[in-house]
């Protein structure tokens, strides 16, 4: 039985190196293996047949930058919830009250992107919200 | 110090081999449960039954034209299905199988280990899975790759939240992050398993969980990042040989994770669902038994002339198998590992039926789903959780 935290983190770092070598592996082998024949038309990106124009460093939607904002704040307060969770035996009411305060903050963050339209995907999910 | 290294080693070369296996023939599997769902035969050529295709699969794939097209981020490129592949791989460092067993005088785990932040350990490795997508599409530079990795991206961290708090749940009532501890508290019969045990069953937490485990292995209906009749392939459009099967691989080792979390979590890892003095440890023995049975009497009145003789030979293994399982010296690791198992396979067969059956959601939908639906139940089930058992404890 592992005792020591050494022993207890030894197999997760094998099974890294395990991860590492086969992740690379797989790379290596097909292309040590794999034929190359390099044309000009093969070396076009793949768009459906047609000739490509312009690249894709192109602008996108800023909706995917609103998400990724939206998930760091509430990844962050979930990952509180979790020490929390372990010792609420211990807490019980009070842990109860505490953390129903730092919810309903949260929430009520939440409710007012809801509002604000910062969660409608489409158009037509924002122009119902403002009517 | 010794022994323990060697048996960490064997363990480790036990598992990884296993898993890899696994994961081969669990793409065997879901091209069978598929076709059948859909009246076909699925993959019958190579070898009986098909069975000899994940090798042939492999082979056809290595061999296969590397490319590697003068146009895209070539680092990036080649480290996305690399950084995929190695994330998937790490979670099943603390999965356990099964509780504390003694070989040869050994008490070993039947875990690779037990790390007392296992919850955390696995969130962490799966969240960096997300890195490979996105990399993978921003690196091709094709207009199709990124608009998959994007949407993937966004899809991958918006359920990620429903998912966090789905496990927070089952947290409170076992408050342990360790997953083996996590079984010990589900441990006697199946209404303590956190699905059913009071004071709030998990069964919301569990359903959560699993919508959000679709989501987040891009499986259907969730599977928007490589809807291929409008990106082509998504994110991994520029992607050939290996490394295309590498992103593939992934999506199949966070399959297996995502099931055997939620057999862990909500279903008692490896226990029984009812105590072995009412005869729960027959159980596997009676299931191998029906199948030895049944495979003898259609060997006895064969349909196809191979029948003849390929029948009877997996007759004789399945009463093999059924005798193993009333045998005292190995029922101790045998039923542990069969119920997780069972648990986890049938979770993973849930995922290959919901391919089969349902279509895709559209993107809009999907993101709806996630934050207005699914984030405030899950907000709302923690509540609730959280005040029940404050109350009763």
């Amino acid at each position: 039985m592992p005792s020591s935290i050494t022993e207890v983190y030894f197999p997760v770092l094998v099974q890294g190196v395990i991860a590492i070598v086969l992740a690379a592996a797989l790379i290596v082998l097909s292309y040590v293996l794999g034929k190359r024949v390099k044309n000009k038309i093969k070396d076009t990106p793949y768009e459906s047949g047609i000739t490509p124009t312009g690249d894709a460093r192109s602008r996108f939607s800023v909706k995917f930058y609103l998400v990724a904002m939206l998930f760091i704040l509430f990844d962050i307060e979930a990952i509180f919830l979790y020490p929390w969770a372990v010792v609420y035996r211990e807490l019980k009411m009070f842990g109860f009250i505490e953390m129903l305060v730092f919810v309903v903050l949260i929430l009520s963050g939440f409710f007012y992107i809801w509002r604000k339209g910062a969660l409608d995907w489409s158009y037509s999910d924002r122009a119902r919200g403002k009517r | 110090m010794d022994a323990f290294i060697v048996i960490s080693l064997i363990k480790i070369a036990v598992v990884a081999f296993v898993l890899l296996t696994a994961v081969a023939y669990l793409q065997w599997v879901e091209r069978k449960v598929i076709a059948h769902i859909q009246l076909r035969m699925g993959p019958y050529r190579v070898g009986p039954h098909g069975l000899l295709q994940p090798l042939a699969d492999v082979i056809k794939l290595i061999t296969k034209e590397d490319m590697m097209p003068s146009y895209v981020n070539k680092p990036l490129y080649l480290f996305a299905p690399f950084i995929a592949v190695c994330m998937a791989l790490l979670s099943i460092a603390v999965i356990p199988f099964g509780p504390t067993i003694t070989v040869f005088g050994y008490q070993t785990n039947m875990q690779l280990t037990d790390l007392n932040i296992g919850v955390l350990y696995i969130l962490a490795a799966s969240s960096m899975g997300v890195y490979g997508i996105a990399l993978a599409g921003w690196a091709s530079n094709n207009k199709y790759a990124l608009l998959g990795g994007l949407r993937s991206s966004a899809q991958m961290i918006s359920y990620e939240l429903p998912m966090a708090l789905a496990i927070a749940s089952p947290l409170l009532v076992s408050n342990t992050l360790s997953l083996k501890e996590l079984v010990g508290t589900q441990s006697g019969n199946i209404l303590h398993w956190n699905i059913l045990h009071g004071p709030f069953p998990q069964i919301i937490a569990f359903l959560i969980f699993l919508i959000a485990g679709f989501a987040e292995t891009n499986r259907v209906p969730f599977d928007l990042p490589e809807a291929e009749n409008e990106l082509v392939a998504g994110f991994h459009t520029e992607y050939s040989s290996m490394k295309f099967a590498s992103f593939f691989m992934a999506e199949y080792l966070n399959m297996v994770t995502v099931s055997s979390m939620a057999t862990l979590l909500f279903l008692g890892g490896w226990e029984a669902p009812w105590p072995a003095a009412y005869g729960s440890n027959l159980i596997p023995s009676a299931i191998f038994l029906v199948a030895g049975l049944t495979a003898l009497y259609h060997a006895a009145n064969p349909a196809r002339k191979m029948d003849k003789y390929t029948l009877p030979v997996f007759g004789i293994v399945f009463l093999g198998i059924a005798g193993l399982f009333l045998l005292p010296l190995v029922q101790s690791w045998l039923l542990p590992l069969f119920w997780f198992c069972a648990k986890t396979g049938v979770i993973l067969f849930f995922f290959m039926w919901v391919r089969a059956t349902l279509p895709r959601f559209r993107y809009d939908q999907l993101m709806g789903f996630a934050w207005k639906f699914l984030f405030p139940v899950a907000m709302l089930n923690l509540l609730v959780t959280s005040f029940l058992v404050a109350w009763f404890s």
